[in-house]
């Protein structure tokens, strides 16, 4: 293995240490933005709604007036049964589908479309096969026309952060499930989002490569000071990771309750503070679990439409 | 080896039964040449450079007339796949216009743009388009939609997304249409250049007849088999190949 990265330290992150890395530096330190103190949230969700037409013609609502403050820097967790429009609600954040009421801002500004300060981590990766794992890295730097050299230095940099530089020259289906979980990660951090938007992105892996992933997601957060929105059904992996955990009922998709975190990191998934604390969401969540079982038992299927298809 | 052994039978049994049916000579050999007259026939068409000349003129043409097609049918088979109203009215009106064998687009041609090059071009071009363009419309729907998503979200559009997304996303779904393309501009260049004095393999093979040299229209046949042939089974296999090896389709050996 080349350099690691820095091993994570228990020093409070350091707003003064706030450059973003730049080509040609060593990185001893890693990307850090400011922690913004003016009080702007990072995202901001004002009255935020959807609804779709399924198949069968019925108008679906899947997310009922949602507000949501997200303060920058912050770790914030979705959880909530299957079908409580949580992956949706990350797709309107990205911007790649419009709400049909209510608004996504990001530093106080409407969001109308994607951008770069939002990168989104799909549930299926979206890695792209036809592109070399560097090459996957590189997508976001060549799309903003970042110089060559600059990209290969960011790619090289990025895939050292989440320990894959032997593999640059490797394709994705090559590589295994938390490896390429892993390019994904650092695809999204090298185009040097604000907000790093992740849907379930751990579901699909085995225990001990999820734990392992954890303690570098969190890692990379402590040194990156990115936003981080992640969504996920599994409550233990919400309060191990997030500093704040909010919880949605199921179908239409509202806000039920929030959660604030205080557990000191960095945390581990069998750490008992964890257990308790994720027995407490799981509680309130329990309900809605049980809402949406009914549901789907009285409907046979749970109907599927893609999300934004119609609107 | 067993492979082998039965090309050898069933090729060997061919020939065997060829030599034996001109040797009988229950037809005149200038109607039914021997295996040997071919032969000579290809030697010489080849030693006096006229099937190098035709050979060339026949790919020249092919090459663009097919590379405008492909170009073309992207940009058609993409406008068709992402627009509803072009979907539903020109979706169809495509896959029936397929059943339009290319030469019936002949005297248009000749009427359009003279007895010239153009016109053979023109028929080349409409017996490949349309494969094209349904291919890519297939391609591009079924590609999954995953891919334009991430593109989208890691800031490329427009343009950037179709070159850098959408057309590498959508390859191994349109390659099989690319070579049905190639197959039918191959036959429309050959069936166009067969009624017209055009220099090209078709006209070499039509010169043939009107000498009642059966050798010579034999050996253009086998030459033209054995270009499409050679196109077909390595240019595309390979393509399609690599394609599958790079996506993990395939081990990779």
């Amino acid at each position: 293995m080349t350099t690691v990265p820095q091993p994570l330290t228990d020093e409070p992150r350091n707003p003064a240490r706030a450059s973003r890395w730049k080509a040609g530096e060593e990185p001893a330190v890693l990307p850090l933005r400011p922690l913004d103190t003016n009080g702007i949230p990072k995202v901001s969700l004002r009255e935020l709604s959807l609804s779709y037409k399924t198949s069968s013609g019925k108008r679906l609502l899947a997310l009922d007036h949602i507000n949501l403050k997200v303060n920058p820097g912050e770790f914030v967790c979705i959880v909530g049964p299957s079908g409580c429009g949580k992956s949706t609600l990350l797709h309107l954040i990205a911007g790649l589908h419009q709400p049909t009421s209510g608004s996504v801002l990001v530093d106080d500004e409407v969001v109308d479309g994607p951008g770069t300060d939002r990168i989104l981590i799909f549930q299926e990766l979206g890695l792209f096969p036809w592109l070399k794992v560097g090459e996957n890295v590189e997508f976001g730097m060549k799309m903003k026309g970042m110089s060559k050299a600059e990209r290969r230095e960011k790619t090289e940099y990025y895939l050292r952060l989440v320990h894959l530089s032997q593999f640059k020259d490797s394709y994705t289906h090559q590589l295994s499930g938390g490896m390429r979980q892993r390019v994904a990660l650092a695809r999204a951090l090298a185009t040097e989002p604000d907000v790093l938007l992740m849907d379930e992105p751990f579901a699909a892996l085995d225990a001990q490569t999820r734990d392992l992933l954890h303690d570098e997601l969190e890692r990379i957060w402590t040194e990156t000071g990115r936003t981080i929105i992640f969504v996920t059904h599994n409550v233990r992996e919400a309060v191990r990771l997030g500093d704040r955990v909010v919880l949605f009922t199921f179908r239409p998709g509202r806000i039920k309750r929030e959660f604030l975190i205080g557990l000191p990191r960095p945390r581990h998934l069998e750490d008992a503070t964890v257990a308790k604390t994720a027995g407490e969401v799981l509680q309130e969540l329990r309900e809605e679990i049980n809402r949406s079982l009914e549901v789907e038992y009285n409907e046979g299927i749970r109907p599927h439409v893609e999300p934004g298809a119609e609107q | 080896m067993k492979r082998v052994g039965r090309y050898v039978i069933f090729y060997g049994g061919l020939f065997g039964l060829w030599t034996l049916l001109a040797e009988l000579k229950i037809w005149p050999p200038y109607l039914f040449p021997t295996p040997w007259g071919v032969g000579e026939a290809l030697y010489a068409g080849f030693q006096d450079h006229s099937f190098w000349i035709a050979i060339a003129v026949s790919m020249r043409r092919v090459l663009i007339g097919y590379g405008i097609s492909v170009v073309l049918g992207m940009v058609l088979g993409l406008g068709v796949a992402s627009n509803k109203f072009l979907e539903e009215t020109m979706g169809g009106l495509l896959v029936s216009l397929q059943s339009l064998p290319s030469i019936c687009w002949w005297p248009l041609a000749l009427l359009w743009f003279g007895l010239n090059q153009n016109a053979i071009l023109f028929v080349v071009i409409m017996g490949s388009l349309l494969s094209v363009t349904i291919a890519m419309e297939d391609g591009r729907k079924q590609m999954p939609k995953i891919y334009s998503m991430a593109g989208r979200n890691l800031g490329a559009s427009g343009f950037q997304l179709f070159w850098h997304v959408l057309l590498p996303a959508s390859l191994p779904y349109i390659v099989s249409g690319l070579k049905q393309g190639w197959a039918f501009a191959w036959r429309s260049l050959i069936t166009a250049e067969m009624l017209y004095m055009s220099l090209g393999l078709g006209q070499v093979l039509m010169m043939g007849r009107d000498l009642n040299d059966m050798s010579a229209v034999i050996a253009v046949m086998l030459l033209i088999i054995a270009i499409g042939y050679v196109v077909d089974g390595l240019v595309f296999k390979g393509i399609e190949r690599r394609l599958q090896q790079k996506w993990g389709l395939l081990p990779a050996t």
